[in-house]
């Protein structure tokens, strides 16, 4: 299935993603084409992980799987199709959490597997404007896996295009910026800080693509 | 093969010298591109190399259209309108209640290329700077968001007026009646508005890199100069009277009329763009075409020259509009 996700991504999804957002990237020969990697990118809108899919590199596309709440898209029907035959996700139990279940164990193997996980460290959408506190995961995957570099990546109009809870998708500029990788030091809050400043530094270099 | 040599056979032939021109052109750039690095071994000629390759892929598509019919010269010029008028609203001041008014901006501009399908020039002259202009502000009072609300209006019909109505002029040009399009068809005329634009874009550059010294706009654009401007308007006027006749009806005052403005327009609309772009904070309104920037710091000078060069036409040569 692999060939099949790749062609709808690059013949489907990239076309219909130029039309609605531009699909400008700024450091794109930054990308990581092998595994293990962690992009972690801010969040407003599910066109977030389609930009990522059809914006990467076809050589690197096979390994990249976002990581996405397995409450909200494996919930059957066509989105679930979707979701894993399409996107690749790798599901996060997001209402597991704090129960005891080691709800990133699928994201820890896909990792040590060699895959490029995108995750959205924030674990949420939200307005597009203000970054919302990072969560620790992310800083526990880097700490878990510390072979897995850790890209800042800041996305740049996406929740101007489709925003949280509407269903029309509105044509925007949008630009995906993304930073040189970071290491896991051995300080957690130390990494969620310098992970957080690289990606205000993303979206101070970002064009004013945001509403006014 | 035939069919290749029936495609040509039905063409101007003096639009066919004239892409060929431009295509001389062109391979004498890559030429001089290719010298450079032996000349000056230090320079670094990536941005250049850029924008030659850019260009190729700009002119093949325009000849490609233009060659090919009315037609599918109106499609690309619904795709270069859709993403100006995307770069522009994407970067303009919009607010957050105005995204369902972006949508609309985009259907205005499906129904004014509507217009141009039709043919029907007393309908696309009135629809955009008169019902556009009224009905988007009543939209935006419908939903109610009053901060900023003249400032808005005004971004939104900027937006509309430069990247679709006045664009569309271009695709519009296309529509005129072979009997009128003397000598060279209306592909004839679209091609003749292309080149002396962004011929007169090249001129005032190269008149400004060798003797400029007086700046002309220093607060909007600090590279353009008084000798740029005048070296360029002259370069520009003198192509507009000796190949004028050769691409378009024109001739005496109508020609001489051309020939004095269109380099003005020019200039007036690159200046007034970089107005708007210094104004929003950004140097590109995209990074779409390589060496070059977005679609709209392409196009800014015919958003100024397209609606100028059609009513010259219209109103000395042209019965159709």
């Amino acid at each position: 299935m692999r060939w099949f996700r790749r062609l709808v991504l690059v013949l489907i999804g990239r076309p219909i993603a130029r039309v609605f957002t531009g699909a400008d990237i700024i450091g794109r020969e930054k990308l990581p084409l092998k595994g293990p990697a962690i992009l972690a990118a801010n969040h407003a809108s599910h066109v977030d992980t389609i930009l990522m899919l059809t914006l990467y590199p076809s050589k690197g596309l096979d390994r990249v799987r976002p990581a996405a709440a397995a409450d909200y898209f494996l919930r059957g029907g066509l989105i679930s199709w979707l979701s894993n035959t399409i996107i690749g996700i790798v599901p996060v139990a997001r209402d597991k959490a704090g129960t005891g279940v080691d709800v990133l164990a699928p994201v820890r193997a896909a990792l040590e597997a060699g895959d490029i996980v995108l995750i959205f460290p924030e674990g949420t959408r939200g307005d597009g404007e203000e970054m919302a506190q990072l969560k620790s995961g992310v800083a526990r995957l880097a700490a878990d896996v510390p072979q897995a570099p850790v890209y800042p990546i800041w996305l740049q109009g996406a929740g101007r295009v489709l925003p949280k809870g509407e269903a029309l998708p509105v044509p925007m500029n949008c630009t995906v910026l993304v930073g040189d990788p970071l290491h896991w030091q051995g300080d957690r809050k130390a990494f969620l800080e310098e992970l957080r400043v690289r990606l205000e530094d993303l979206k101070a270099k970002a064009p004013p693509q945001r509403w006014a | 093969m035939d069919a290749v040599t029936a495609f040509f056979a039905q063409q101007s032939p003096v639009v066919l010298w004239g892409l060929g021109g431009v295509l001389a052109v062109l391979t004498l750039a890559v030429g001089i591109t290719a010298l450079l690095p032996v000349l000056k071994p230090a320079g670094d000629f990536t941005n250049l190399r850029q924008r030659i390759a850019s260009w190729w892929v700009m002119i093949a598509l325009l000849a490609g259209a233009l060659l090919l019919g009315w037609q599918a010269f109106t499609a690309l010029m619904i795709v270069i309108s859709f993403i100006a008028l995307r770069e522009f609203l994407s970067l303009a001041p919009v607010r957050r209640e105005d995204r369902l008014i972006v949508l609309a901006a985009f259907v205005a501009m499906g129904i004014n290329y509507l217009f141009i399908i039709l043919d029907d020039y007393g309908l696309y002259r009135v629809f955009i700077p008169t019902y556009v202009f009224l009905i988007i502000p009543f939209l935006m009072a419908c939903i109610g968001q009053t901060r900023a609300f003249l400032a808005t209006t005004a971004t939104f019909h900027w937006a509309i007026v430069t990247c679709v109505y006045n664009l569309g002029y271009i695709a519009f040009l296309m529509r005129t009646p072979a009997a009128e399009a003397q000598p060279a068809g209306a592909a004839g005329l679209v091609f003749f508005l292309l080149v002396v634009t962004e011929a007169n874009d090249v001129a005032q550059y190269v008149w400004g890199k060798l003797f400029g010294k007086r700046k002309i706009v220093p607060k909007v654009s600090p590279n353009k100069t008084w000798e740029g401007f005048i070296g360029g308007w002259v370069t520009t006027s003198a192509l507009i009277w000796f190949l004028g006749p050769v691409f378009t009806p024109l001739s005496g005052i109508g020609l001489a009329t051309l020939a004095l403005f269109l380099p003005l327009a020019g200039f007036a609309g690159d200046v007034t763009m970089s107005a708007i772009k210094r104004d929003i904070g950004v140097k590109d309104t995209s990074a779409l075409i390589p060496g070059h920037g977005g679609l709209l710091d392409r196009a800014d000078s015919l958003t100024f020259t397209a609606p100028l060069y059609f009513h010259i036409l219209a109103y000395f040569a042209l019965g159709h509009f």
